[in-house]
């Protein structure tokens, strides 16, 4: 996983609340099986639309998208993730994240941070007056800066580090390898298994 | 203080904790599927390593697959591809996989229960957010995500943040033609889609208690649309008789059942939130909006925005009307309905199929729709067709298909077209769920079974 330390890009304010995982990326797009291209199927059904904002010049470069409240309910599919990454963002604020969709996020080093719901307004209408408004995610100081605010945001120490180190979860967890062992040990023999197969 | 149910499952998987870490929980069950697992392979794949615990580790095939024609090659391209590489993988990694054809394939969330692996206290993960249906068992299962399903292919575990408490209580007994899926619909209209965040649920009282296992699936199964990752129930003698006899029930079941009869919320524990609901008033719930929390009993009529004071839950219902086509104060009786989808991992199982054909029986659907009826797994549909199921919808004009995702997701040929509406005993009505621009009401089997006979949102107490 790429290191996410500071980030620094223009914003993409997406007015919508509840934008459920079916919006961001429609099943009929998740028969990829590969981690890439999935950026075609980011909000799909609202692409078509001129007016959407992803569809505006000005916001064509945006990497922060900031969005409405409880962004990505629904399903777990991480692709969610992979589109918003694979399109370019780097970031996603918002007031309220499902929860699955916000685990996805930190495991994949696409960074959802969390703001009061007036902090999201102002950022919208900071970013709908000045396109290039400039905003920078700093990670080391929990901040997010534009224009003259720095706002902090909550995020917990073990996700930081583990994103700020670029750290594969799995890597970590292998280092426990001895706890797993004994822990299975004492697993009691009514637990079921799938093999051998019983019919 | 006492423990909570989730709380004791937890305690019991803790594998390691540290301070200023999330627990490393160990993880008894793991289902995969065609879609979200094929990138998690590959990172195996890269990384050299292999799947520690194929023996608590099941695939089947359910998202993709066709429902007619199964015994031809699938014909989209790019879902046979899917299909073809978790065979490949199951394969290569020695799983046991369910593949189409197979009278155990079906939606991993009607096969663990069937085959007996679902079972008390265990924590059960899967690459869907529907995983929570196990926890009518009294397990804690939840979806998660692919980089996720690598991490327990690889280790059998997963570092988790402990979540928060919610009980949901729901005294009181259910009026004749209400069922769960109504309870469940109410529920997440009073909490919200996202009254759960955080939360693990348990659903509790006598209305609970009186749900056979199969009821009980549906309620857990939408945890995930009030928000919460998962929800529970305590096993009882309903859950004990419901595994006796599966083919993966423990061999020695006394054991086993001893344990389970350990698994309850301790009467001195505390939820960190609880929420009263009455059984007692409840009616059939449909919903008219794009998100399951955007429900009404069938008696009322579509919302009007003007009514709604913040401006930002009105443009959503705004929005939501526009979607949905649909005009503000129009009864919920007289919204005239082109397909019913009967089946899904909420509403797929064999209850739910004799429920509805209980109402079909001897009549004939409404010639302005579709009824398609699909069970959630093989083995379901051969029950079915062994009680004689299949003719009862086949005679009233319904089609009879084979196991499946289906409609409620459209990633296999079973789609909405634009502009048409369902009344469908699935989870999920968000926009373009089931087709492109199709439009969903959530209803009960029951509700589904009347609506198609009417042809307009419906219930048995109507006809």
């Amino acid at each position: 996983m790429e290191k996410f330390i500071k980030h620094t890009g223009t914003g993409v304010p997406l007015r919508r609340s509840n934008v459920d995982t079916d919006q961001i990326i429609p099943a009929v797009y998740l028969k990829r099986v590969t981690r890439s291209g999935f950026e075609d199927g980011l909000f799909a059904a609202w692409r078509n639309d001129p007016e959407f904002v992803l569809n505006k010049d000005v916001y064509k470069k945006g990497t922060v998208l900031i969005a409405g409240a409880d962004f990505g309910t629904g399903s777990s599919r991480e692709h969610a993730v992979w589109a918003l990454q694979n399109y370019g963002f780097k970031v996603v604020i918002s007031s309220r994240f499902a929860d699955i969709f916000r685990g996805n996020s930190l495991k994949g080093g696409l960074l959802t941070i969390i703001l009061d719901q007036a902090e999201v307004e102002a950022m919208w209408a900071a970013v709908e007056a000045d396109p290039s408004t400039s905003i920078t995610v700093d990670l080391e100081t929990r901040t997010v800066g534009y224009g003259s605010k720095s706002l902090p945001f909550d995020i917990d120490d073990y996700t930081r580090w583990r994103l700020m180190e670029g750290l594969d979860d799995i890597g970590l967890t292998l280092k426990q390898t001895d706890s797993i062992d004994s822990f299975e040990k004492s697993r009691p023999a009514y637990k079921p298994t799938t093999l051998p197969i019983r019919s | 203080m006492g423990k909570t149910l989730a709380e004791k499952i937890w305690a019991e998987h803790v594998v390691r904790a540290a301070q200023g870490e999330p627990d490393l929980i160990y993880i008894d069950l793991h289902l995969i599927h065609e879609v979200t697992s094929p990138q998690a392979f590959d990172g195996l794949r890269l990384a050299g390593r292999p799947v520690r615990r194929p023996d608590l580790t099941i695939a089947t095939e359910d998202h993709n697959v066709p429902t007619l024609n199964i015994d031809k090659p699938i014909a989209d391209p790019v879902s046979k591809l899917q299909v073809d590489t978790l065979r490949a993988n199951c394969t290569e990694f020695g799983l046991r996989i369910h593949s189409l054809g197979d009278k155990e394939q079906g939606i991993v969330h009607v096969v663990g229960p069937q085959l007996g692996v679902t079972q008390p206290g265990m924590t059960i993960v899967c690459g869907d957010s529907h995983t929570s249906t196990h926890g009518a068992f009294g397990a804690l299962a939840f979806g998660i995500g692919t980089s996720e399903v690598e991490h327990v292919l690889a280790t059998q575990t997963l570092p988790l943040q402990r979540p928060k408490t919610m009980a949901i209580n729901v005294e009181g007994s259910l009026q004749p033609g209400v069922t769960s899926k109504d309870i469940i619909l109410a529920i997440i209209a009073k909490i919200g889609t996202g009254g759960g965040q955080g939360y693990v649920i348990e659903y509790r009282g006598g209305a609970i208690r009186a749900l056979s296992m199969e009821s009980r699936m549906t309620v857990c199964n939408m945890s995930i649309e009030a928000g919460a990752r998962a929800g529970l129930i305590a096993p009882d003698q309903t859950t004990f008789d419901y595994i006796k006899g599966k083919p993966h029930a423990p061999e020695d079941f006394d054991a086993a059942v001893s344990y389970w009869k350990t698994l309850f919320t301790d009467a001195d524990a505390k939820f960190d939130v609880e929420v009263n609901l009455n059984a007692d008033e409840l009616e059939p719930f449909v919903t008219w909006g794009t998100n399951p929390g955007q429900g009404l009993p069938l008696n009322s009529v579509v919302p009007n925005p003007a009514d709604i004071a913040d401006s930002e839950a009105r443009e959503a219902v705004e929005r939501a009307l526009v979607y949905m086509g649909l005009e503000a104060g129009t009864p919920l009786k007289k919204i005239a309905i082109d397909t019913v989808f009967l089946g899904s991992c909420t509403n797929g199982r064999i209850e739910d199929l004799r429920a509805a054909a209980d109402v079909l029986k001897g009549k004939k659907i409404a010639s302005t729709l579709r009824m398609l009826v699909v069970p959630g797994s093989a083995r379901v549909r051969l029950e079915a067709e062994a009680e004689g199921l299949d003719k009862v919808f086949l005679d009233a004009g319904a089609e009879w298909r084979n196991a499946g995702c289906s409609m409620c997701l459209g990633m296999n040929p079973d789609q909405l077209a634009v502009g048409e509406r369902s009344a469908s005993t699935s989870n999920r009505n968000f926009e373009g769920r089931q087709g492109k621009g199709g439009r969903t009401h959530l209803v009960s089997p029951l509700v589904a079974a009347a609506t198609a006979l009417r042809g307009t949102l419906s219930s048995p107490a109507d006809l």
